[in-house]
């Protein structure tokens, strides 16, 4: 253990990390500002950035942040009850239920969304079903709908871990206080149990809302090609138009709304207690 | 002492099977300070949850102010909890915490005020109001969870061992701290402690219980010097406890020697168990003592020496403030006063249920 708190050795160990970081994370980085505020002739310009407001960029832009909104939402009202259901669990029974929710994770997101697209195509297999049952069908592929049950599919364990992670770390007798005091259910759970889990409830937000607004694999397999985000229209310059300059702008829009989320939860989470 | 203030009648409670009270049957007096005692796993604990409302007994009734309260939620009993880690709200200032119950009980904003002020006063800690529970130490945040609780002039404050997470010093002075605050609230504690000094400390009443049963109760100089079980007679404080005979009444044969005591009423030639505290015995030179021994260890406690004394085979704890060295010759005697006598238990179950004689 020694090794490992040593002034001298410290850096050796970690230069690994920092090669890989440096090489993956930083020059990429520093490409893609570079990119993003330059001309194809390499001159400064904010004119990259500023595409951003024309209509058809701007339209994707709000699309997506309403979308990512949506299904962080859902997520939010589907992982709360559970995480406090989980939480008044024993913890025998409860590392079973969490393992339920996480083993989706462990297949590969790609396949996951594929399979969606099977099961809710015009002829697929939820509706193969209802055909059989003599019921209406259902068509939600390719709409905003489909894409919005993908990113709650795909990104509600990271929701519930970490509220379940905060609602468990509340001492049971900080409950029961509040009950001595005489607040009833509601008003406990109002004043004591959503304050202390909110830090939970913040990086919870965070954690689907930033993949919700920047994904364009599961809008472009549940949404077609007619719905666009602002995920989609990056893709496509980089891989479609080869226009990297344009590609580069559009991203460092992207990040600024990260860093705001970002800086939102690093705010609040200091308020809200530990 | 009083009025009944809190009965208990035939509480049990069993966890997964697991019997943790049975048939227990305790009444609490007005203003008195009252000890449940005992070791970890005891059911102390349970029967403080059962009165403050937070685990409903299986069999039995709950009592308070002539009221059955046995299935009323915590938020309709008249009385408030210290919890063990304090149970503050961190996310709320120390004013805030104490306003919590006057707020859900919609006091008026000066009202509420005046009573922080007061609160705070009472537990010397005036000006903490807007600190954050977090900055400050176990002590003070202990103080400031009883503040919290003392604001909403409950009748009966419990309170699960407040003291366990401190140490000695603060310990010792928060348990002059609490008896001062009964003194001045003049309201009923309840205080659950596995710490026999604490209640020996503070108490009007002790109540020692061992595997859900109440061993014994009274007064703490009653617990100490009259012990009516082995059980109790080891948890509370060291002792000798020796199997000895009964010869007749205000006689026991100890070890083979005969003492005089007090004690009537245990009938002829019969076995009995004796307690007798380490600083009960006494010394001597070997041709003045009773009975004879060897002193084989010897530590010093600051006030006094603790000396192990072997007497025909069996060792004896020894409190003295003069020092006998290894290997002294000794000779032993107990005042009658001193040796305490209690029927021996006919079995392990026994032992456990003899508690009211």
């Amino acid at each position: 253990m020694k090794l490992f708190k040593n002034k001298n050795t410290a850096p050796l160990l970690s230069s690994p990390y920092m090669a890989w970081a440096l090489i993956f994370i930083l020059v990429p980085l520093g490409m893609v500002i570079y990119y993003g505020f330059t001309t194809e002739d390499g001159f400064f310009t904010f004119e990259n950035i500023a595409t951003i407001a024309k209509p058809g960029y701007m339209k994707a832009l709000i699309r997506s942040i309403r979308l990512a909104l949506i299904s962080t939402l859902v997520c939010l009202l589907l992982a709360y009850p559970l995480g406090m259901i989980l939480s008044s669990m024993k913890l025998t029974r409860n590392t079973y239920i969490v393992t339920l929710f996480i083993l989706p994770m462990w297949m590969n997101f790609l396949l996951r969304t594929l399979t969606w697209m099977t099961l809710l195509e015009g002829k697929g297999v939820i509706n193969t079903v209802l055909e059989s049952l003599h019921l209406p069908t259902i068509n939600i592929i390719n709409t905003p709908a489909a894409i919005v049950l993908g990113m709650v599919y795909n990104f509600l364990p990271f929701m519930i871990l970490p509220i379940y992670n905060s609602l468990s770390k509340i001492d049971e007798n900080v409950i029961n206080a509040a009950r001595d005091l005489g607040a009833d259910s509601l008003q406990t759970f109002l004043k004591i149990t959503f304050p202390l889990s909110l830090p939970g409830v913040l990086s919870g937000i965070t954690m689907v809302f930033i993949p919700a607004l920047t994904t364009f694999a599961i809008s472009s397999m549940l949404g077609g090609s007619k719905i666009l985000l602002i995920g989609n229209i990056i893709e496509q310059e980089f891989t479609q138009l080869y226009d990297w300059h344009l590609g580069s702008g559009l991203s460092i829009v992207l990040m600024i709304f990260i860093f705001i989320n970002m800086i939102i939860e690093a705010l609040s989470g200091n308020q809200g207690g530990k | 002492m009083g009025k009944d203030l809190i009965t208990l009648e035939h509480i049990s409670k069993s966890y997964d099977g697991q019997l943790i009270l049975d048939d227990l049957n305790l009444s609490i007096y007005e203003n008195s300070f009252v000890t449940l005692l005992g070791p970890s796993g005891c059911g102390k604990t349970t029967t403080l949850r059962i009165i403050g409302g937070f685990e409903t007994p299986d069999k039995g009734r709950v009592i308070f102010d002539g009221k059955d309260i046995t299935n009323l939620s915590p938020n309709k009993r008249q009385l408030n909890t210290v919890f063990q880690k304090y149970a503050l709200f961190t996310h709320m200032t120390v004013a805030e915490n104490i306003a919590f119950g006057l707020k859900i009980k919609n006091k008026s904003d000066s009202y509420i005020k005046d009573k922080i002020k007061y609160a705070l006063k009472l537990v010397n800690l005036e000006g903490y109001e807007n600190r954050s529970p977090e900055s400050l130490s176990g002590g003070q945040q202990q103080r400031i969870a009883i503040a919290r609780a003392i604001v909403n002039e409950p009748k009966v404050l419990l309170l699960d061992e407040p003291l366990g997470a401190l140490d000695l010093k603060m310990r010792q002075d928060m348990q002059y701290e609490l008896k001062r605050l009964k003194e001045e609230l003049g309201i009923t504690f309840i205080y659950v402690t596995h710490d026999q000094e604490e209640a020996l400390t503070m108490s009007d009443h002790i109540v020692v219980m061992n595997q859900g049963y109440i061993q014994q109760e009274g007064s703490p100089e009653k617990i100490y010097n009259e012990p009516e079980n082995a059980f109790v007679a080891d948890f509370i404080g060291d002792s000798n406890i020796i199997r000895s005979t009964m010869i007749r009444d205000e006689l026991v044969e100890i070890l083979g020697a005969k003492f005089a005591c007090v004690d009537k009423g245990f009938g002829e030639n019969k076995p009995v168990d004796v307690v007798i505290r380490p600083e009960d015995i006494e010394l001597v030179s070997p041709e003045n003592g009773t009975l004879k021994g060897v002193v084989t260890d010897l530590t010093f406690k600051g006030v006094h020496y603790e000396m192990d004394v072997e007497v025909g085979g069996r060792e004896l704890l020894v409190h003295s403030t003069k020092l006998s060295p290894v290997g002294t010759h000794v000779g032993i005697n107990v005042d009658p006063y001193n040796i305490q006598i209690m029927n021996v238990p006919e079995s392990e179950d026994e032992e456990a249920i003899s508690e009211t004689i």
